[in-house]
């Protein structure tokens, strides 16, 4: 097995060791699924439409936005990165392998969630399986670049909640995990155009469970795609080994570039 | 003229307004253990992490085994094994997984004749965070070596390890340099650089204070004699204990130390007095100050001044 295949298994191992990267990407996502599924059933029978991506969109945005910042900077500030580093593993290697792994873990639970949601909860089952496989991995893809520029930027766990929590919380309430964008009033849906999760609803709509959507799913997922492109090559572009050596190559600031397509879809979409 | 492998050249490092390293040059021998001491703050550590790739530097030049660390990475990690001061590793990695995946990075099969080596061997499915801290140590040192560079540098190697332990790693550093490794052997334990290193240098202040032999070096102080005594009375601490050729006394525990430079003179003054005040000799000690008194000797001149 060469070395990243065998870097691959160690951190795809390491998503279930370790009880807090378990917690976010299987426990709290399944969990949540369980209790959505049983709740908002009763309540508004019109959620178990979008329960199945609604409850992957969470997967993934719980394991890339709530774990995988926190491990990046952690593995930085324990010397991991400086261990990596003279022993010749690349800067791309340390990023897109925790990504990878995330966004497999994350599939395993969209799997789990699309097998039992039908039987448990009566939810509606994706008229295209390849259609939801193509969003999920263009969502996956684009939250792990966030996630990923975000542990990237900060200089500590405290910095890499407060990122997290402003895309996680807005994506939860406007996003269109609870109740459709369409519902939302002009202002918020405005901002609701700034979030990834917005377009992952759109085109999972769409492409997966045969909805007509208010957002074109090809620019959603073109946004979703150009998103995780340019958050990966500002994440490679910004990294650090350390935080001793101070030598940085431009300002974290420049990470705000991430939000480009998202403004895009803004002024695109009326 | 030596073969060369570690080569240093008007090296400086620069933090802002603080000169950390200011233009020093040395060289390291193949096959030689080289001490590399100072207090903290000296330099050491931006020394190393330059060697090592890890910094970028701001003059000089730096050459391992013939590659530029700061602009040869791929080329470095083949030449270059660092133990590096802090863990460096997952806590939740499993010794066998970090002796394949680091093997791996190295375009090698696993080197299991390491962990047996360094008694690993049932520790092998143990995870990082629960081995001990010279477990720990050890599998560092295990990672490497693993794939036999010709240098190695270790910081601060045997820091907080019991004694069996510390023999265990000296004898395999030793039978690192008999292959012919060449070692870079930072460390605060003088006894330790005394007794392994072939020569040291001594950084105080981003310069090279000496650098040479631990032999050497003792022998090239102030010409001091270390005399240790210890009485059963408290008469040596009276203000008029005072005797020929001293230049430097201090106390440790239960025990005068005087460096003077007429051993004769100050013994027999020193007897004498003690007989005039009745006072009971219990251990009277001359030496050839040590690494470590030389070291003080360096560091308490170079503060001084």
């Amino acid at each position: 097995m060469n070395a990243f295949a065998q870097h691959l298994a160690f951190q795809f191992r390491t998503g279930i060791r370790d009880r807090s990267l378990l917690l976010m990407n299987y426990l709290f996502p399944l969990g949540f699924y369980l209790l959505m599924g049983a709740l908002m059933g009763q309540v508004n029978p019109g959620f178990l439409g979008s329960l199945i991506p609604a409850m992957a969109v969470l997967a993934v945005m719980s394991g890339t936005l709530l774990a995988l910042p926190g491990t990046l900077v952690e593995a930085r500030e324990a010397g991991i990165f400086r261990s990596y580093k003279v022993n010749g593993v690349p800067a791309l290697s340390i990023l897109v392998i925790p990504v990878l792994t995330t966004m497999v873990h994350s599939l395993i639970v969209a799997i789990l969630v699309g097998v039992s949601a039908p039987s448990l909860f009566h939810a509606a089952v994706p008229t295209s399986w390849a259609g939801f496989l193509l969003v999920f991995l263009a969502m996956s893809f684009a939250f792990a670049g966030i996630a990923g520029l975000i542990g990237v930027v900060s200089s500590n766990n405290q910095m890499t909640v407060l990122l997290s929590q402003l895309i996680f919380l807005p994506s939860m309430v406007l996003g269109g995990l609870m109740l459709p964008t369409s519902m939302l009033p002009t202002g918020l849906g405005k901002v609701a155009l700034l979030l990834p999760t917005t377009y992952a609803m759109n085109a999972f709509g769409e492409l997966a469970m045969g909805q007509t959507m208010p957002v074109n799913s090809v620019l959603s997922l073109a946004i979703l795609v150009a998103s995780g492109a340019l958050a990966f090559y500002l994440a490679v572009y910004l990294f650090r080994w350390d935080s001793k050596n101070a030598a940085r190559r431009a300002h974290p600031a420049l990470a705000l570039l991430a939000l480009l397509p998202y403004i895009a879809g803004l002024v695109l979409i009326r | 003229m030596e073969d060369s492998i570690i080569e240093v050249r008007d090296f400086r490092k620069v933090y802002g307004d603080f000169v950390a390293v200011d233009g020093i040059t040395f060289e390291v021998n193949r096959g030689e253990i080289f001490g590399l001491l100072g207090p903290n703050g000296a330099g050491k550590t931006s020394t190393m992490e330059s060697l090592e790739g890890l910094r970028l530097i701001d003059g000089g030049e730096l050459r391992v085994a013939g590659v530029d660390p700061g602009h040869q990475p791929h080329l470095l990690k083949r030449v270059l094994g660092v133990q590096l001061q802090s863990s460096g590793l997952p806590a939740n990695i499993r010794v066998d997984e970090s002796m394949r995946l680091f093997c791996a990075y190295h375009g090698l099969p696993p080197r299991d004749d390491l962990l047996d080596r360094l008694g690993l061997n049932e520790k092998r499915s143990a995870q990082y965070h629960q081995l001990s801290a010279g477990q720990q140590r050890r599998l560092a040192l295990a990672l490497a070596v693993a794939h036999k560079p010709p240098v190695i540098f270790l910081d601060e190697p045997t820091a907080g390890l019991d004694v069996a332990s510390r023999v265990q790693l000296h004898d395999l550093m030793r039978e690192l340099q008999a292959d012919g490794t060449t070692i870079l052997l930072a460390t605060h334990d003088m006894a330790e650089a005394a007794e392994l290193a072939t020569r040291v240098a001594i950084l105080l202040r981003g310069k090279i204070a000496t650098i040479g032999t631990p032999l050497e070096l003792t022998a090239a102080g102030a010409g001091l004699t270390k005399i240790s005594v210890r009485t059963e009375g408290s008469s040596l601490a009276r203000p008029e204990a005072k005797f020929p050729g001293i230049q430097q006394t201090s106390r440790q525990e239960e025990y005068f130390i005087y460096f003077t430079t007429d051993v004769g003179g100050t013994v027999s003054a020193l007897m004498a007095y003690l007989h005039a005040q009745s006072d009971q000799l219990v251990d009277l000690r001359v030496e050839r100050p040590s690494l470590e008194d030389r070291f003080l000797e360096i560091t308490h001149h170079g503060a001084a001044q």
